[in-house]
């Protein structure tokens, strides 16, 4: 019995191993081959657009009010019909993101009245230098798939008037 | 005595003066009850709604007028509606309920109705945060709307009142604040309602728009975010803004402010200032400012801010700019000549008086208007307070627009008009103020001393000044040079001697100073020269805070005989162009210190931001330069130096950063806590300041001067005279750097008498060429009928060097052919 129970031990140990020859690999050959992330996943921010290209940001400052870290920074400034980013009177001229203040909490995004900081897949965040971490706003928004919808743009004057569209209940 | 009178708010017993009103004696006892369109500082309206009670009274027997009583207490009646909290006044016995289910119910239905057509944007509201509407929607609000979204009305959001304020008309909840506000406080009606029902829109009914220097306020009082001004637009959400208080530099009133301050990446990642908002101290400036001290603070943070010392106009050390005006002062000691403006705070004059005294120089105080000797013995008494003169007071205002030298005191004896007080306005023209006036004299040019002379007669006028309670008299330099000024001001202080309104609270004489520290200068010793060029001649000239070479081209020539020029300045200027040596000193933005006011109120301001380049504070400049003299003089803290300050001047004695910085409660309440009542004022936590008492007060012998009968050059036959008024927004260093203003500051335009443009062939708007004291410039003519033929008003600080009254030529130009 002293003998036979470590080599039968051994044995079933070694036959877990082989048997494991044989099944689907639970790795991932990261980074060549990136795992989907989960639905409600919180990485890195974007700044959304509008179909037509605006930026849905209106520089309200309520994401950067609700960071708990302190890792969002807002300016403001006045849209014109000559040069518009977003629609509406106001758009964020400035907006930072600390990338490594943030703690991706996703307050940021419940705080948006316009639904414009969203937190998308992305993980890959790394960095040689503290200034590197902090996000302007060139980086965070989202590119136009079309060079004519880029902002800021020339449009017709008058349409453009509310800041805070028309939302419905939120359904997710 | 008023009667007072007890009521029962919410189980609470309060007991208040008779005739208060039911939200005002809520708020006394601690609660709040919501509103809009009230504000104590101004005459109920009752149009918004939201200060709906239940109020009983007592019911009382007709037969017996006794309180009809019920189970040992008095039977209560309550009114079957609600009622307006801001428009009842108290009376014995009341009950009101403020937190019952009708009221809950009465306040959720009113402001369902004010958000009809609101257009909830408050992300990009610039009262977003600091807005009662929001907080009371919050607190009071149904949550949910039963009004279709689809019937929303959609006006204009961004509608220019003027070019400071801009109106959003969806906003708007018609409280009428805004023309309450011009109407009743500042007595001009520049905007209104336009239209009725649904359509109720606020208007300008002014050319310019909204054409008041009180306008800010419109936007600190606006419950709703409907008036912004277009300097603090989006410029930052309030919550992020930290405070800092201050007193405004701008004129003598000594407004109590508070900067809001923030970090921001357009400046370059400095802390800037956003805004400038009131602070209240209800003795100086109640809970206003006006447009100049809250828009033309950009001057700080000016392109033209010296940063580095410069020697012989290179840049050099502090080291060395030190050494070099060490080495020339102790070369030539009393041949130092101290020239330091009203700019300054009293720590820096006081240290550049020892500097003066130590080296046996001269100090001289950079102003055309004297008499800063005489508010110091029979000026305003300990405790004075403008708000609280009115029936059987008199105010006298003689040679000053308040509205243009000093708005907040014009809207102050405005007032103490309205509640009852005799107000002269004695003036060579038309000032705004006359229009409240009980008596307006108008006085030829030449007239002042004998005008104020008169007043001890036995016309109606006198007898009425002489047998007032109280009596303030005001002087200015409006249409006066230095001695003009002098002789007026002695005129004035003997007028009030000799009618024993001195050396008590609410007497005495003010000086409506063109600079907001001339009293304190004048406190700390400096005196002005009539004649600066031959004080110049071959002199060792240190000029602090003032631009004499900008200023006259006289003085600039003056100058050139100088044998050294060192420059204190915050800006470059053409003085500091022909300085040997230039320091850099700190605006009063990013430094502590105190003034002193017209009404001898010393009063503390603190740092607001962080300095700019190698600048130095003034005091601290002085007290280096001292110290390496080998005087004691004070170089790194400016409290310290107010503590010797207040050691070695008289007036000041016993002040110290404790008593500078008590405060009492005031009324009304404002603050952060409770926007929806006084609006976004700041409440006063840093300290009132402290008056100074006067030589007569202290029951010292008063020596006034002489009064001399002629007080200015009079117009002759066969002349034109250009004598010199005060304009608010001028090009003056402390102004023109705000470009908000250039619209106001407008060009150079003098003022002639109808007759005088007929003879010349020029209209209002033409072009006129002058000449003076060697001297020519072109302006526009603006037409006013009620100066004398024979003078010619001339702005000061734009360009045209008129310091005192002079003899002038004018030519009509034709109008510019275009080529």
């Amino acid at each position: 019995m002293r003998v036979i129970e470590p080599v039968w031990e051994l044995g079933r140990g070694l036959a877990r191993t082989f048997a494991s020859l044989f099944e689907k690999p639970v790795t991932v050959q990261y980074p060549e081959e990136k795992r989907e992330v989960r639905p409600r996943f919180r990485g890195r921010h974007v700044l959304k657009r509008y179909e037509n290209g605006l930026e849905k940001c209106i520089g309200c400052s309520l994401c950067a009010a609700a960071c708990p870290a302190d890792a969002i920074f807002v300016e403001a400034s006045e849209n014109t019909d000559e040069n518009r980013f977003s629609p509406g009177e106001r758009y964020a001229s400035t907006y930072e993101i600390n990338m490594l203040r943030c703690i991706y909490c996703g307050f940021c995004e419940d705080a948006c009245p316009t639904e414009a900081i969203v937190l998308g897949d992305n993980y890959e965040l790394s960095f040689t230098d503290r200034r590197q971490a902090i996000y302007p706003k060139e980086m965070l928004l989202e590119p136009v798939p079309d060079a004519a919808m880029t902002t800021p743009r020339k449009v017709e004057p008058g349409v453009y008037q509310r800041s805070v569209p028309e939302m419905k209940d939120p359904q997710d | 005595m008023t009667k007072q009178l007890t009521l029962t708010i919410d189980g609470v017993q309060v007991t208040v003066p008779e005739g208060t009103l039911v939200v005002d004696a809520a708020k006394m006892a601690g609660i709040d009850i919501p509103v809009f369109c009230y504000h104590p500082k101004m005459e109920p309206a009752g149009n918004c709604r939201m200060c709906l009670v239940e109020v009983g009274r007592p019911v009382i027997d007709r037969a017996t007028g006794q309180a009809v009583m019920e189970n040992g207490q008095p039977k209560i009646q309550f009114m079957p509606k609600l009622e307006t909290a801001c428009t009842n006044t108290v009376s014995e016995g009341m009950v009101v309920l403020t937190q019952t289910e009708k009221v809950t119910e009465g306040r959720k239905g009113t402001l369902e109705f004010l958000l009809t057509s609101h257009p909830l944007d408050c992300p990009i509201c610039d009262k977003g945060g600091e807005c009662p509407l929001q907080n009371l929607t919050v607190e009071h609000g149904p949550g949910k709307s039963r009004f279709l979204y689809d019937e929303k009305q959609h006006l204009a959001k961004h509608v220019p009142l003027g070019e400071l304020i801009w109106l959003d008309r969806e906003r708007c909840i018609q409280c009428a604040r805004c023309i309450r506000f011009q109407d009743e406080i500042v007595g001009e009606a520049v905007l209104g309602f336009e239209a009725r029902g649904r359509m109720t829109q606020i208007i300008s009914l002014s050319e310019p728009g909204f054409d008041s220097v009180f306008s800010g306020n419109t936007s600190d009082i606006c419950p709703v975010g409907a008036l912004t001004t277009a300097d603090f637009r989006f410029g930052a959400r309030p919550w992020e803004l930290k405070a800092s208080a201050s007193i405004c530099s701008q004129c003598p009133v000594g407004c109590n402010t508070t900067f809001n301050t923030r970090r921001e990446a357009k400046a370059g990642g400095e802390i800037v200032i956003k805004r400038v908002m009131p602070r209240q101290n209800e003795e100086v400036n109640e809970i206003w400012m006006c447009d100049k001290g809250r828009f033309a603070y950009h001057y700080a943070e000016s392109a033209q801010r010296l940063v580095k010392p410069t020697v012989r106009q290179a840049k050099a050390s502090w080291t060395d700019a030190f050494d070099l005006v060490t080495q020339t002062f102790e070369a030539s000691k009393s041949d130092v000549v101290v020239l330091a403006s009203g700019r300054l705070s009293n720590e820096d004059l006081f240290n550049l008086k020892s500097l003066a005294d130590g080296l046996g120089g001269k100090s001289i105080l950079y102003t055309d208007m004297g008499g800063g000797n005489l508010t110091a013995q029979v000026g305003v008494g300990q405790g004075t307070d403008l708000g609280k003169l009115g029936k059987g007071d008199t105010i006298l205002v003689v040679a000053s627009d308040l509205y243009e030298e000093a708005p907040v005191w014009y809207l102050r004896v405005k007032q103490a008009a309205d509640r009852g007080a005799t107000l002269i306005v004695a003036n060579s023209r038309h000032t705004k103020l006359e229009r409240f006036a009980r008596y307006a004299i108008r006085y030829a040019n030449g007239d002042e001393v004998k005008t104020v002379a008169d007043l001890q007669g036995d016309s109606k006028i006198a007898q009425e000044f002489a047998n007032a309670q109280n009596a303030v008299v005001f002087f200015g330099s409006d249409g006066l040079g230095l001695n003009g000024s002098a002789n007026l001001a002695a005129a004035c202080a003997k007028l009030l001697q000799d009618t024993k309104h001195v050396g008590k609270a609410n007497n005495g004489l003010i000086g409506v100073w063109q600079r907001a520290n001339d009293q304190g200068a004048w406190e700390m010793g400096f005196r002005p020269e009539a004649d600066l060029a031959s004080a110049f001649k071959n002199k060792i000239v240190y000029i602090v805070g003032a631009d004499p070479a900008g200023d006259d081209p006289a003085l600039a020539l003056a100058l050139k005989g100088a044998r050294f020029i060192v420059v204190q300045d915050i800006l470059e200027t053409l003085t500091t162009h022909m300085a040997d040596v230039v320091l850099p000193a700190q605006a009063y933005t990013e430094r502590e210190g105190t003034y002193t006011s017209g009404e001898r109120r010393v009063q503390r301001f603190y740092a607001a931001v962080p300095v700019h380049g190698e600048a130095k504070a003034d005091f601290a400049i002085a007290g280096e330069i001292g110290r390496r003299l080998g005087l004691n003089t004070e170089n790194g803290s400016a409290m310290v130096t107010f503590d010797r300050l207040a050691a070695s001047v008289k007036d000041f004695a016993g002040l110290d950063t404790n008593k500078l910085a008590e405060v009492k409660p005031q009324w009304p309440i404002v603050g952060r806590g409770d926007l929806y009542y006084g609006g976004t004022t700041y409440e006063n936590k840093q300290g009132l300041g402290v008056q100074l008492s006067t030589a007569a007060e202290r029951g010292e012998a008063v020596s006034l001067p002489e009064v001399r009968a002629e007080s200015a050059l009079r117009p002759r036959e066969d002349q034109l005279l250009a004598v010199p008024v005060t304009k608010l927004y001028d090009r003056g260093q402390t102004v023109a750097s705000t470009e908000l203003l250039t619209q106001r500051i407008g060009e150079p335009t003098v003022s002639l008498h109808p007759e005088t443009a007929k003879r010349l062939g020029v209209a209002a708007g033409g072009r006129v060429s002058l000449a003076f004291n060697g001297l020519s410039a072109e302006a526009l003519v603006k037409i006013d009928d009620t100066i004398s033929a024979g003078v010619v008003l001339v702005p000061r600080s734009m360009g045209l060097a008129v310091r005192e009254p002079v003899s002038v030529q004018v030519l009509g130009l034709a109008e510019a052919k275009v080529s």
